[in-house]
């Protein structure tokens, strides 16, 4: 699915330089499920962003699939987030105002489908994390698991080839974590997908197939 | 989706929304009330001019007026002979009537209507005599009876007169007479009038003593269409009336004769004492007016701006002070909205930058966010200017409702009574005790003299028209895309990475 070759990120801050990637190569076989870890600040997030198309690297080249996602431009980049990507984030990132069908359907607003096949399969995308019964309620009605399940919906309905989540359960007690996580390792399974979690949490990070850690920007596997 | 996310920002964030609206519909409003009361203004100012000069007036042209050469008679003297009046029961009954031209009128010769005519670019000319008609009438003391009594004093109380003990009493009746061409009516002041009862004077008028009254004067001296009316000793008959098109506003004269008969009754032949002058086009305006005062050297050539310019009065303030302040104020308004507006969006897109963040995360395009967030702000810009809106025509009712009036002048050279002064024309009466003398008259000519003022008190009506409303939605429109353009901007900027490594 990736093939990573030397890659570095550079962030300059106000006269200090922080390498926060420093040429890391790697492949990812498509369908595995990664777990990252590594101490705060190792560039884990980082990793993440080159890995969803969010950001382009400073040099090297990350290739997803056959496309070279380093070299496009920032159109094409919003194109694979929409089609190819899913991501999951730590605190939800639910859009307050909207209801749950509706953030669900935001991720098919790319797509420009029409309004009754999207609202049906944000329907049955909610209804895969069992949350039919909460899809007219806003976020702040809803518990934190609930509403990563909603995000979880969201990253899902597009069906894309790779799900990104960001400490998933990071805020979140450790029942739900569990659920959490026996939700998206049941999802990963069915569907075929690749799922890359970033985590602190080695018990979530020991459910995965293979496991990588990153520190000062270089990337090794764990195992 | 976009309708969906955009009303539930929309309620969600009411706060924000009525801010932004609330700031919108002020400023509208005021642009609004602003506008309609300063097109009532210029309608009151045009009505005001309109019952002098008439329609389609471009230039007005007048004598210079020059001190009167020392000792001159002032024209309007009443003589009475020994023989006239009509005696009966020890007292004489005299009256007589003179039409002039009254002092602070100045005539000039009718020659000029032709050479007016001649100036390129000219479309019409009327040439006007401007007169004045008074009235004198009463009882005096039969003379005989006078006569009689003088040889010896000792004789009893006199009599006669109309107290019956030789007593006098005199009434002046005054009003304002206008020659007019009557196969010249296209221009001048006949042109804003209408038709009330009767007919209008036409060519087959000419020399023909027929008059037409402004039917307020017909009205306040009892007279009416089919009755006579005695101008300078001539019983004209009274063939229509009239009513000015203009609003509250007399016309601009008592009573209209034809200009040849205005001239022979009032000694003026060959003299006319105004010439309204229309242009073939707008843009000529100013080059006529420079041809005529070369032609013309003692003349005064005014054009329509310049008597817009000399409408006084609480009009003129009430303009001036639209013009400065009302402007201003709607400017100032207008721009603090605006700035709310972008402010209160940009801070949105701010506390929104997660929010942006995710949702360029999972796709959406640059684009269809600002479209959003500037959609977002064009529905708050127009929810404020439906608001300003109704706002705005509640206001306007209310100015409606109270009415306030106005009341403006336009001087006018050379017109020696003109408009709604000369409505008020009416009888000046006096009296002279037995042996006192004539000490009464103090009156006489007052309502005449000098009146080269048409004061009209105009009633301000804010009208509204469909262009304000439109001005007012383009408006919001402009406010809102301006906010939005703006605040999508600062959106479009975010990069995804960084706006999900926002802490809100
Ligand atoms: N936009 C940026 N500007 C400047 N420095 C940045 C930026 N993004 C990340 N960094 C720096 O790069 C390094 C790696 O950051 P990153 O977020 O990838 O770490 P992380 O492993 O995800 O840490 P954490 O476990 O705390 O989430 C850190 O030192 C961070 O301060
Ligand atoms: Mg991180």
């Amino acid at each position: 699915m990736y093939k990573l070759n030397n890659v570095s990120k550079k962030y300059s801050q106000s006269r200090r330089e922080v390498q926060a990637l420093d040429g890391v190569s790697l492949e990812i076989p498509a369908g595995q499920m990664v777990a990252i870890q590594g101490p705060t600040g190792g560039g884990k997030s980082t990793l993440l962003q080159m890995l969803g198309a969010l950001d382009r690297p400073t040099s090297g080249t990350v290739t997803m699939g056959e496309q070279e996602i380093s070299k496009v431009k920032d159109v094409k980049l919003a194109e694979i987030r929409a089609k190819d990507v899913g991501f999951v984030f730590q605190s939800f990132n639910l859009i307050p105002t909207l209801t749950a069908q509706e953030n669900v359907e935001t991720a098919l607003e790319p797509l420009h489908l029409p309004a009754a096949e999207r609202r049906e399969r944000a329907r049955a995308a909610l209804e895969s994390v069992s949350l039919s019964d909460r899809a007219d309620h806003r976020p702040s009605e809803l518990s934190g698991g609930q509403q990563q399940r909603v995000a979880i919906a969201r990253a899902l309905v597009t069906n894309p080839k790779v799900l990104l989540a960001d400490e998933p359960t990071g805020n979140l007690d450790e029942d739900t974590r569990d659920e959490i996580m026996d939700l998206l390792e049941g999802l990963w399974r069915d569907q075929g997908l690749t799922l890359i979690i970033v985590t602190h949490d080695s018990a979530v990070a020991a459910r995965a197939q293979r496991r990588l850690v990153i520190r000062a920007g270089q990337v090794k596997d764990a195992a | 989706m976009f309708f969906t996310y955009l009303r539930r920002e929309l309620s969600g964030r009411r706060k924000q929304t009525a801010i932004i609206a609330t700031g919108m519909a002020i400023a509208i409003a005021l642009v609004i009330i602003v506008n309609s009361v300063a097109a009532g203004v210029k309608v009151a100012q045009a009505s005001v001019l309109e019952s002098v000069y008439g329609v389609g007036t471009d230039i007005s042209v007048t004598e210079t007026p020059v001190p009167p050469a020392a000792g001159a008679k002032l024209p309007g003297r009443f003589d009475f002979g020994a023989g006239d009046g009509t005696t009966a029961a020890g007292s004489t009954t005299v009256s007589q009537s003179r039409l002039t031209a009254g002092p602070g009128s100045q005539t000039m010769d009718a020659t000029n209507v032709k050479t007016i005519a001649g100036v390129s670019d000219v479309k019409a000319v009327a040439g006007t005599l401007v007169l004045n008609n008074v009235t004198f009438s009463g009882q005096v003391p039969d003379k005989a009876q006078r006569q009689a009594a003088a040889p010896n004093d000792s004789n009893g109380p006199p009599t006669g007169g109309a107290d019956g003990a030789g007593g006098s009493s005199f009434n002046i009746q005054s009003f304002s007479v206008m020659g007019i061409d009557p196969s010249a009516t296209a221009v001048g002041p006949l042109s804003a009038v209408a038709l009330n009862t009767g007919r209008g004077l036409s060519a087959s008028d000419i020399g023909q003593p027929n008059a037409v009254l402004d039917s307020t004067y017909a009205t306040t001296a009892t007279l009416a269409v089919g009755g006579t009316i005695d101008i300078g000793g001539t019983a004209f008959t009274i063939v229509g009336t009239v009513d000015s098109t203009s609003g509250d506003s007399g016309t601009a004269s008592n009573v209209y004769i034809p200009l040849d008969l205005a001239q022979s009754i009032s000694s003026n032949a060959g003299q006319i004492s105004n010439v309204y002058v229309q242009a073939d086009s707008a843009s000529n305006i100013t080059a006529i007016q420079t041809a005529i005062q070369a032609a013309l050297p003692a003349t005064t050539v005014s054009t329509q701006a310049d008597l817009a310019a000399s409408v006084s009065g609480s009009l003129a303030t009430a303009s001036s002070m639209l013009e400065s302040l009302g402007l201003w104020l709607s400017i100032a308004v207008l721009i603090a909205a605006f700035l709310t507006a972008i402010l209160f969006t940009v801070s949105g897109v701010t506390r929104r930058t997660r929010e942006f963040g995710t949702l360029k995360a999972i796709g959406w395009s640059n684009k269809r966010i600002v479209g959003q967030v500037a959609g977002e702000s064009v529905v708050q810009g127009l929810i404020g200017g439906a608001f300003g809106i109704v706002l705005g025509i509640v206001g306007v009712v209310i100015i409606n409702v109270i009415a306030p009036t106005l009341s403006g002048s336009a001087s006018s050279r050379g017109l020696a009574a003109a408009g709604g002064a000369m409505r008020s024309a009416g009888g000046n009466g006096g009296g002279f005790g037995n042996g006192v003398g004539f000490g009464g008259g103090g009156g006489f000519g007052g309502a005449g003299r000098g009146l080269s003022q048409a004061a009209s008190v105009v009633t301000l009506s804010a009208p509204l028209t469909m262009s304000i409303i439109f001005i007012a939605v383009g408006l919001a429109v402009v406010g809102g895309l301006l906010a939005g353009a703006i605040g999508g901007w600062r959106a479009a900027r975010l990069s995804p990475a960084e706006a999900l490594r926002s802490v809100n």
